[in-house]
């Protein structure tokens, strides 16, 4: 064991690696010019929002703002106005999470029990049934509107005229979150399905040897050791409904419009002054909400995934 | 079928080392089954009788059927066809769970949320079975298993080894009468595969509940079984001892696939008490032959451990001169691939035996210990 560093020549121990090598100026600049073509928007977007009417007149689309003032954020949120109503977006985010929260459960709810029996109970035509979902989700939505229109308004008709209540689907929060949950059903399943076909057979049979039935090998085996597909699902989920734009403005009415019709009411509204600084406040505050769904879950998810790569 | 029963008469018990099945009281019976996935086979007409306290083995190639008919026997699989009892009980529409059986899977398939504990109480907890009752049993598995300091880990925290035996805890808390393993050491490291492989024929000798068990592994089939049934395209070959199969396969398909390495064979024409062949003619003087008159084309086959070679081979009936090819010394043994010829032999010597290829050899054997096979046929002879 004496001084080995005297004797070894030539290459030895980890291979040095150059930090500016022209493959990695090349990988660099280009993140960073995507970074920049992506940032530069939301910079002016938010600088925007924080200036006074008198000083965007100005022009300088990119200064900093000389004096800031949240004044656009908050006529934004509670005074902004859509036609005679100047409730601002409040109303329209409360709306929102009235319509997701009920979507965003059922759907997951019910396609994770149909993606678990796909996967582990196959019966007589299943495959067929899968298909069929799975082709659900190709159809572009525009061709379903307005069947679903008279489908939501007949299905109404007929439990109102079953219970002699006053009872509507069309334009209703309820007519809502039902076009939310089927449409989020083919792609969903498709993941959970997925998911639980990747989940070991052997699990499954050893849980039948042990006497589990269909909903508690559900609950006790495979729902445990899911956690990441369903935040990927939630994740899915919350944003696709959040941005929903079309089924909002068609399936509901001015009282119960979600947060995005109403961020179009009153930023193409066209009568007055262009509020620039409120119409940027009222997006950023729209948008806000898959953001923080991101930057949440996305931690979520990660965990999620470790979690499942060491399982037994 | 009708190579099923008359062997069970040459076992023996000193060689099984286990306990003796009781032919009067068959745990399990598998009458006529058959599967169809569609329009594929898998299994044909299968029929299984399986004694109380017996350690059968199942052993083929992977898709053979092997794995299907344990599914079959557990409730897993739907049959197409046929009838299963267990304990003199028709399970054939019984629920896995209500079929007396406990099963060992080859990935362990313990359950990653729940910790060891909870993996071996959870059927239990299924059947109702009162809390106490599952403390006691549990922790009865657990000595015996000696997995009791694990009791709290879950199986992502486990060895190999550690999960395999909380797998075989799982079974063993049902206190069930028949025990399914499914290839339940072929995950592991050959080491450890030899001390469970020990750990599980001393749980044999333990519970004396009947075990089927899957492998294709024909170490743990030797070892392991009271009788061992060789499957091949859905159907069972030969159901017999370990021993009677290794000296008396009934087949060729039998014969190569039992012994490493395979059997030598050599094929000729076999007439008036010769077999002769490219490579010589060989007396076939001490082989019993299952029919007096057998001959035409035929298989003669050696195993390379009956082979002699040397000064020993010019005491044998039949010799033959070689030239060595390849040597494997292996410490114990050293292997040779010798040519005779247009055929290749392997033959099993002393590993001190220092062989260089190149060498001539002169390598004897005699009839007692080979095998003909018809063929056509491919069936003992």
């Amino acid at each position: 064991m004496t001084d080995l560093s005297t004797t070894l020549t030539g290459p030895r121990g980890p291979k040095p690696r150059k930090r500016l090598s022209p493959a990695n100026i090349m990988l660099y600049s280009t993140l960073f010019v995507a970074a920049v073509y992506y940032l530069l928007p939301l910079y002016v977007m938010v600088v925007t929002s924080l200036k006074g009417m008198p000083e965007i007149r100005l022009g300088n689309v990119f200064a900093l703002p000389v004096e800031i003032t949240f004044e656009p954020w908050v006529k934004a949120w509670s005074e902004a106005c859509t036609g005679i109503n100047c409730e601002g977006l409040s109303r329209g985010f409360w709306n929102s999470v009235r319509i997701m929260v009920p979507s965003v459960i059922i759907s997951i709810v019910i396609a994770s029990v149909n993606g678990y029996a796909l996967a582990n109970w196959k019966f007589k035509g299943s495959e067929v049934f899968f298909t069929i979902l799975i082709f659900g989700a190709f159809i572009p939505y525009q061709v379903m509107i307005y069947p679903i229109v008279i489908l939501l308004r007949e299905t109404g008709d007929l439990i109102a005229a079953a219970t002699g209540t006053n009872f509507r689907l069309m334009g209703t929060l309820g007519g809502l979150v039902i076009v939310h949950s089927i449409f989020g059903m083919p792609i969903l399943t498709l993941l959970f399905r997925n998911y639980f076909a990747s989940v070991p057979e052997e699990l499954f049979k050893a849980a039948r040897v042990d006497g589990a039935g269909f909903w508690s090998i559900y609950f006790k085996v495979m729902l445990p050791m899911s956690l990441p597909i369903f935040v990927v699902a939630i994740i899915l989920q919350v944003t696709g409904i959040w941005n929903d734009f079309l089924f909002g403005v068609i399936y509901t009415k001015p009282e119960i419009y979600p947060m995005t019709v109403q961020l179009n009411n009153i930023v193409n509204s066209v009568q007055g002054v262009k509020e620039y600084n409120v119409n940027m406040a009222a997006t950023l505050l729209t948008g806000l909400v898959p953001l923080v769904i991101y930057f949440v879950s996305g931690k979520l998810f990660v965990r999620g995934i470790a979690a499942g790569a060491v399982k037994g | 079928m009708g190579n099923t029963t008359q062997n069970d008469l040459e076992l023996d018990p000193e060689l099984m080392g286990a306990a003796k099945p009781v032919h009067s009281d068959p745990s399990i019976e598998i009458k006529n089954l058959h599967l169809s996935f569609g329009s594929v086979e898998v299994l044909k007409d299968l029929n299984l009788e399986i004694d109380k306290g017996e350690f059968l083995v199942l052993l083929g190639s992977s898709g053979c059927g092997k794995s299907t008919l344990l599914n079959c026997i557990a409730g897993l699989l739907d049959v197409t066809d046929g009838q299963i009892f267990i304990g003199g009980r028709n399970v054939t529409w019984e629920e896995p769970s209500d079929r007396g059986i406990g099963m060992v899977f080859q990935s362990y398939a313990l359950y990653p949320q729940m910790s060891v504990e909870g993996n071996l109480s959870f059927g239990l907890k299924n059947a109702r079975i009162p809390k106490a009752e599952i403390a006691t049993r549990v922790a009865r598995a657990a000595k015996t298993l000696q997995i009791e300091p694990l009791l709290k880990r879950k199986p992502a925290a486990l060895s190999g080894g550690q999960r395999q035996r909380v797998a075989i805890g799982r079974a063993l808390v049902r206190d069930v009468d028949v025990f399914l393993f499914d290839e339940p050491l072929s995950n592991l490291d050959a080491k450890l595969r030899a001390d469970l492989r020990v750990e599980i024929k001393q749980l044999h000798q333990t519970l004396e509940n009947t075990m089927i068990y899957v492998t294709h592994d024909q170490i743990e089939a030797m070892t392991l079984a009271d009788r061992i049934a060789i499957m091949k395209g859905g159907k069972i070959l030969q159901l017999a001892s370990p021993n009677e199969i290794y000296s008396r396969p009934a087949n060729k398909y039998v014969a190569e696939f039992i012994g490493s390495p395979t059997m030598n064979f050599f094929q000729g024409e076999l007439s008036d008490g010769a077999f002769s062949c490219a490579a010589g003619r060989f007396s076939t003087e001490g082989y019993e032959f299952a029919n007096a008159s057998a001959g035409g084309s035929a298989w003669f086959g050696i195993r390379p451990e009956h082979i002699q070679c040397g000064d020993e081979a010019a005491s044998q009936p039949n010799q033959l001169e070689s030239r060595v090819q390849l040597v494997e010394p292996l410490g114990s043994d050293t292997l040779a691939r010798v040519g005779v010829g247009e055929n290749q032999i392997w033959v099993r010597l002393d590993g001190q035996a220092g062989l260089k290829p190149g060498d001539p050899l002169t390598i004897g054997f005699s009839a007692t210990l080979a095998n003909i096979f018809d063929s056509t046929t491919e069936e003992r002879l």
